[in-house]
């Protein structure tokens, strides 16, 4: 009995030192999200304090809007892809598809960068007002989320490359990364509809 | 190249700061000079900074919270010594300017430095090994919150001698905090620090909720948790879901200084409220994060020091839920005053007023715990008594201002004061105290000394009613808080009593340090070592281990079978180390420095920022990022203890149990 007792601790113990890793993140990612509902709950009380200065009717353009969301919701399509490809060990497909999700987060910093240095340009920096203050400071800590996800792909590409399968290690950072790439999708989702289409109406 | 830096920002010219500048650097390098004659550096390198076992980083934790127990205990006696002084005409021995940064340090210290970090000692210490780990959930990151929150305490007092501190209170409140009223360094002292300690906090929360959640021993269903897990998965739940709202509202204002934005500034369109809202949406679950494993702590040492199981076991689980929730839903009555409406303000006071019923329920079920129980008079039972008479003192004070229309008279009078440090000292501190004492012989592998812990107590206990009753009355006639200066005949007599109970508290303090250094003295003396690893016949599995346990804690994993499984095992002569294996080889990470590195670059990230060094902050943020990314590549990162290692520990410590007994 005692005999026993030890292998299946032991198995037990083998299997602990690997689990609550994924659930640790995903514990880790709820603390993330009461961070942006704070920014959110924070942009709400502030959303129409303008101070004279534009508005979001007047500031926000709904073309490059739509090409940034649809950028990113790609993105979370094309690294599903990928984690299809980590289940069947096929290596380099993981690494093209990470790649792929790389330059399409790329793409939607980009947009964004430039969304902000029109608006900076234009006298609408988040010095302006409080609302804009609320504004930048809600949307750019998205865009750093995402920026910091940017470093974490070419982190693993590096680290995948040259190698031949998947360990257990590794597919355990790709579905952390894949938790937060789609993380990071909601948080857009919630962006998009309430700050900008709802400041639009 | 320096930023906003220059000689000038050193206070040479404050005879008290020159004096302690010295002081620390006498003590700093002698401290240093006797490492580098012993030739312990690379021990301390090895063993102990970059170690990643619970238990040691527990006894690094409780080094620097007892700093920071003296540093913030030293602004508070100078505080009641001021006060003693600057009466009709007499201005005192300390500037307003000195005096304001004294008490936003006092506050901001003994919370975030002292308070927090005891409890994360005691989490860290206890946790695993009540629940059959071998250790937390992420052994890397415990270490990393370890020195996060350790270098944001070097950070808070690198501003004595380099700048200032914050004067807006420990917590900031706008406009005052904001560039156009405070545009010197102090407040951004204040950000950096609560801002770097805070990220050890969330990952401590995050570590120690998944460690409970998922590595309880086989057999540990919820209901046969120990207490003290319960409280300490109650308070990380609070700690992942007050303290992001915290990082918002200090990185919302660090913003408005840093870049000029207008979240609460006076103009702009800002919003001082917000910030209010914010930063007590996290300040009043914090004060429950610190009672609550403190209720944890009488809840393990009532039962050991009774004989007896505790009364109420699922009540007080039940209880610790309540509190945790209902600690979400008051945080108003911090502003009652402040224009919400009669509306808002009854709901927020009844719903404070509710928080005293599983308060009650707590207190009744350590009464009856004792109750017809053997009460053993140990220096740990006086600490736990002691807090039911006083935190029971001090939450009734409580109830009266979550009255509004009290609070309305009440509100930042010393009233408050006195109420916080009630429930603060007579629950938390004396909670953490007693836990010290109590844990002290598995952390260490000897007991406290019982003689200067008594006298530790009576001078803390008497000392806290000479200190802060004075406060009470001084409320209701109308002193408020954070003042410089007097001439009111009538408060002059009562803050020279509250002197004497801040000296009294002194010479409590004093016998804790002389309680350290005796029991270290005397630490092999017969009935002072832990041969068994249970010296108090205790109830929880920590007890079941060697003292100090050995670094994979159980060699093999108990199954539990009952609540108290240690005291279930050996009321049944169950052995719950199954002595005599078979051992099989352990599975244990590795220590590693990536922890150090990343908290020495938080360190002078933060200092960079303060003083627009920006060259400094960049190559600190990269540094940051790329000891991450080194870590994440690192693939060196575990070992197996072999299984002859492990039967050579164990066999070693049954020999001494065995001669134990035999005796």
């Amino acid at each position: 009995m005692a005999h026993d007792t030890t292998t299946a601790d032991a198995h037990a113990e083998h299997e602990h030192h690997e689990l609550p890793t994924v659930f640790g993140f995903w514990v880790y990612l709820m603390t993330d999200c009461i961070i942006f509902g704070s920014l959110f709950a924070v942009f709400a009380v502030l959303h129409n304090q303008f101070d004279g200065g534009p508005t979001g009717k007047e500031l926000f353009e709904i073309s490059g809007l739509a090409l940034e969301t649809a950028l990113l919701l790609i993105s979370s399509i094309t690294y599903g892809f990928g984690m299809i490809a980590a289940h069947k060990g096929e290596v380099k497909s993981v690494m093209m598809w990470l790649a792929v999700t790389f330059f399409l987060g790329l793409g939607f910093v980009f947009l964004e960068v430039k969304e902000f240095a029109h608006m900076i340009a234009e006298g609408a920096g988040p010095d302006r007002s409080a609302f804009l203050s609320a504004f930048f400071t809600l949307v750019s800590t998205h865009g750093l989320h995402v920026s910091c996800g940017l470093i974490w792909i070419v982190t693993l590409i590096v680290q995948l490359a040259g190698t031949t399968a998947i360990p257990e290690r590794m597919m355990n950072k790709l579905t952390m990364l894949s938790l937060f790439w789609h993380f990071l999708d909601i948080v857009w989702i919630c962006v998009f509809t309430y700050v900008y289409l709802a400041s639009m109406i | 190249m320096l930023g906003r830096l220059s000689f000038a920002d050193i206070p040479v010219d404050v005879p008290i700061l020159v004096g302690t500048f010295l002081g620390v650097a006498v003590i700093g390098i002698t401290v240093l000079g006797l490492i580098t004659y012993y030739g312990k550096w690379g021990y301390l390198w090895k063993e102990w900074f970059t170690s990643v076992d619970h238990k040691r980083l527990a006894v690094m934790y409780v080094v620097v919270g007892l700093l920071a127990l003296a540093r913030g205990f030293a602004d508070a006696i100078m505080m009641r010594t001021q006060l003693a002084l600057a009466y009709a005409g007499n201005p005192g021995y300390l500037p307003p300017h000195h005096y304001d940064q004294i008490f936003s340090a006092h506050g901001t210290i003994m919370i975030f430095f002292m308070a927090m970090v005891i409890m994360t000692a005691l989490f860290n210490l206890v946790v695993p090994l009540q629940i059959g780990a071998r250790d937390v959930a992420f052994p890397f990151l415990n270490n990393l919150s370890f020195w996060m929150t350790t270098v944001a305490f070097v950070l808070i007092n690198v501003s004595l001698f380099i700048g200032e501190f914050s004067q807006c209170g420990w917590l900031a409140y706008p406009p005052l905090s904001e560039a156009q009223f405070s545009p010197g360094v102090g407040v951004d002292y204040y950000i950096l620090a609560v801002q770097i300690s805070g990220v050890g906090t969330l990952l401590t929360g995050v570590n120690f909720f998944v460690t409970i959640v998922k590595m309880r021993a086989p057999g540990m269903t919820w209901m046969k948790l120990p207490v003290f897990c319960w409280t300490a998965l109650c308070a990380c739940v609070l700690i992942m879901v007050a303290f992001p709202v915290l990082t918002v509202a200090v990185a919302l204002l660090g913003l408005d200084r840093f870049l000029g934005m207008h979240f609460f500034t006076n103009d702009g369109g800002g919003n001082q409220m917000l910030y209010l809202d914010l930063i007590w949406a996290w300040g009043h679950p914090e004060v429950y994060i610190l009672i609550i494993p403190a209720f944890g702590v009488f809840s393990e040492v009532v039962p050991t020091f009774s004989e007896k199981p505790l009364f109420g076991y699922a009540t007080m689980v039940y209880a610790t839920c309540a509190i945790m929730v209902l600690s979400f839903l008051v945080w108003v009555h911090h502003f009652f005053t402040m224009g919400a409406g009669a509306d808002v303000n009854a709901f927020f006071g009844i719903m404070t007023m509710i928080i005293s019923i599983p308060t009650g329920v707590k207190l009744f079920n350590w009464m009856f715990t004792m109750y017809k129980g053997r009460v053993e008079f140990h220096a740990t039972m006086y600490w736990a008594i002691g807090f039911m008479i006083t935190f029971s003192i001090g939450g009734m004070t409580g109830v009266m201002m979550a009255i509004p229309a009290a609070d309305f008279v009440l509100h930042n009078s010393l009233f408050l004061i006195a109420h916080f440090h009630n429930v603060i000292i007579g629950g938390v501190y004396f909670g953490y105290v007693c836990g010290m004492n109590f844990w002290a012989p598995k952390a260490l592998g000897f007991k406290f000394n019982e003689a200067w812990g008594k006298r530790a107590f009576w001078c803390w206990f008497i000392g806290f009613y000479f200190a802060f009753v004075p406060l009470y009355v001084l409320g209701f006639d109308g002193m408020t808080r954070r003042m410089n200066h007097y001439d009111n005949p009538n408060w002059y007599p009562w803050l020279l009593v509250a002197e004497v109970g801040a000296v009294m508290i002194f010479f409590g303090i004093v016998c804790q340090v002389t309680q350290i250094y005796v029991s270290i003295r005397d630490r092999n003396l017969p009935g002072n070592v832990d041969v068994t690893g249970d010296p108090w016949n205790a109830r929880s599995l920590e007890w079941s281990t060697s003292s100090p346990p050995p670094p994979y804690n159980f060699a093999i994993i108990p199954h539990i079978h009952e609540l108290d499984a240690f005291m279930h095992d050996k009321e049944n002569g169950i052995d719950t180390r199954h002595a005599g294996g078979p051992y099989a080889p352990i599975h244990m990470p590795k220590n590693t420095a990536a922890g150090f590195f990343i908290g020495a670059f938080s360190f002078t990230l933060g200092f960079g920022l303060i003083w627009y060094i920006w060259w400094l902050a960049a190559i600190s943020l990269v540094g940051v990022i790329a000891t991450v990314i080194a870590r994440s590549a690192n693939h060196d990162v575990d070992y197996y203890i072999p299984a002859e290692e492990v039967a050579r520990i164990e066999n070693e410590h049954s020999r001494k149990l065995m001669a134990q007994a035999a005796e």
